[in-house]
């Protein structure tokens, strides 16, 4: 791995601090801190925003939406995608559906489900869901289509139960798959609900900064959207991608 | 009594088989022979209940195992675990002992891609005769396989058949193996493929019984 003397996390780091210096570069550039704040004169407002508990209480706002949206949006896009991959019939009839929602815009989806459900919770959670299941079930389409026919015979001779069957035969043939659609639909999620807050939640961390963005106060807007930007990532490196490393495991062994 | 009955299989078009009918007894073994190409395999998955799209009447008992080209092993799932999972009223003793049959019982804990292909081989045919199947099916099971391993699993086949007492369908393009597992050949020709000729006295006695 580090036989070239790269080793992938001090070349992470330094990537990083790169940014970083950037970041202090067009700050000193601009030299306006109510354009661009120099990254240390953030923890001031930051320590203000955890101390009065508005960033935990809108963090968790967000996350709530983010679960909440990517476990049906999982769920449901996994089952049609096995099922559009197993069954070419069903795929035939599906997959304009797909096309179409693919290709709808997210904010188009938002509003409309805004317009026609109403300016609540529910809306917002369909919207995202909605924006997300195409994606997975493409995803999922790709691998249902790859399982291996031999097993399937093997399976099918052995009269595996069917539960046994799903558990030991296909699931762990679609796991790169599903990890794969969960670690993308993460990823697209938090972003579509910061959207879906913006337009029309009285929480969140897109509501938060809505209501900064409109006092043109660019150090909360980067305090709540860096702070975001940390939790995902430690979702994504505490969670996704043990689970990840976990169903490989017979891979590397 | 196992009663193979295959009137037509075709996949579109393109007809493969026709007119296969032969019988076999409970602990018979037979032989099937024929060109690559010829359509064995296709047989071997309409005997062997894979396939249903076919035109005819198989009777088959319930209990099948099938030796495949390829091992065919879960490979996210131990060495144990392949035979236990596959085989849910095997106890995990008797799963141990089938390991040791074959000679890998100290690999019980790793997964199939640790084992060399003899040794996935091996496990598979352990597979095969864990469950005690009436019926036992095996696609050329001992294809690419260098000449003193696929010696080994002949031994290996023939005294767990010997033990178990299945009848054999056995799918090769390899006389020698046929003769060795079989005492009865029928070899398909043609195209759509039917039977040739049939060798052993039961393949007589078929013409009157039909």
């Amino acid at each position: 791995m580090s036989d070239n003397g790269q080793n992938p996390l001090i070349v992470r780091t330094l990537s990083l601090g790169l940014l970083l210096l950037v970041w202090v570069a067009a700050a000193a550039l601009t030299a306006d801190a109510s354009i661009l704040p120099q990254p240390w004169a953030l923890a001031e407002p930051l320590a203000r925003a955890v101390g009065s508990g508005a960033l935990p209480y809108h963090l968790a706002m967000t996350l709530g939406r983010v679960v909440m949206a990517f476990v049906p949006a999982m769920a449901i896009g996994v089952a049609l995608g096995f099922l559009m991959g197993r069954y070419p019939a069903f795929d035939r009839w599906l997959d304009p559906w797909l096309v179409v929602f693919l290709n709808l815009p997210a904010l188009v989806l938002i509003v409309l489900c805004y317009l026609w459900i109403g300016l609540n919770e529910t809306a917002a959670i369909i919207a995202v869901v909605l924006n997300k299941i195409p994606n997975v079930a493409t995803l999922l389409r790709e691998g249902a289509r790859a399982l291996d026919p031999n097993l399937d015979a093997m399976a099918k001779v052995y009269r595996m139960p069917p539960m046994a069957r799903l558990r030991h035969v296909v699931i762990p043939q679609l796991a790169p798959y599903i990890a794969g659609a969960a670690r993308s639909g993460i990823a697209v999620i938090w972003k579509i609900v910061l959207v879906v807050e913006f337009l029309g939640r009285s929480s969140g961390v897109g509501f938060q900064i809505h209501f900064y963005f409109q006092l043109f106060d660019v150090a909360m807007v980067l305090v709540y959207s860096l702070t975001f930007i940390v939790v995902m990532l430690m979702v994504e490196a505490l969670i996704l991608q043990p689970v990840e490393r976990r169903a490989r495991a017979w891979r590397t062994a | 009594m196992i009663k193979v009955d295959v009137r037509r299989k075709a996949f579109g078009p393109s007809e493969i088989l026709r007119d296969i009918p032969f019988e076999m007894g409970d602990s018979e073994a037979v032989a099937i022979l024929g060109a690559s190409g010829i359509g064995k395999s296709t047989l071997l998955r309409l005997i062997a209940g894979i396939d249903d799209a076919f035109e005819g009447e198989i009777v088959r008992p319930q209990n099948i195992a099938m030796v495949f080209q390829e091992p065919v092993l879960l490979p996210w799932r131990s060495v144990l675990q392949n035979l236990t999972l596959v085989h849910p009223l095997l106890g995990e003793d008797a799963a141990r002992a089938a390991l040791e049959r074959i000679g890998i019982a100290d690999k019980a804990g790793l997964f199939p891609g640790q084992l060399s292909l003899g040794q996935q081989r091996r496990l598979a045919l352990a597979r095969a005769f864990a469950g005690r199947p009436a019926l036992l099916v095996m696609d050329e099971p001992y294809v690419s396989l260098d000449p003193q391993t696929a010696e080994e699993m002949l031994e290996l086949t023939e005294a767990l058949i010997a033990e178990t007492g299945p009848a054999v369908i056995l799918v090769t393009h390899s006389e020698a193996e046929a003769r060795r597992l079989a005492k009865r050949t029928l070899r398909l020709a043609g195209r759509p493929a039917t039977i040739a000729d049939g060798t052993g006295p039961p393949a007589a006695k078929r013409e009157g019984a039909a």
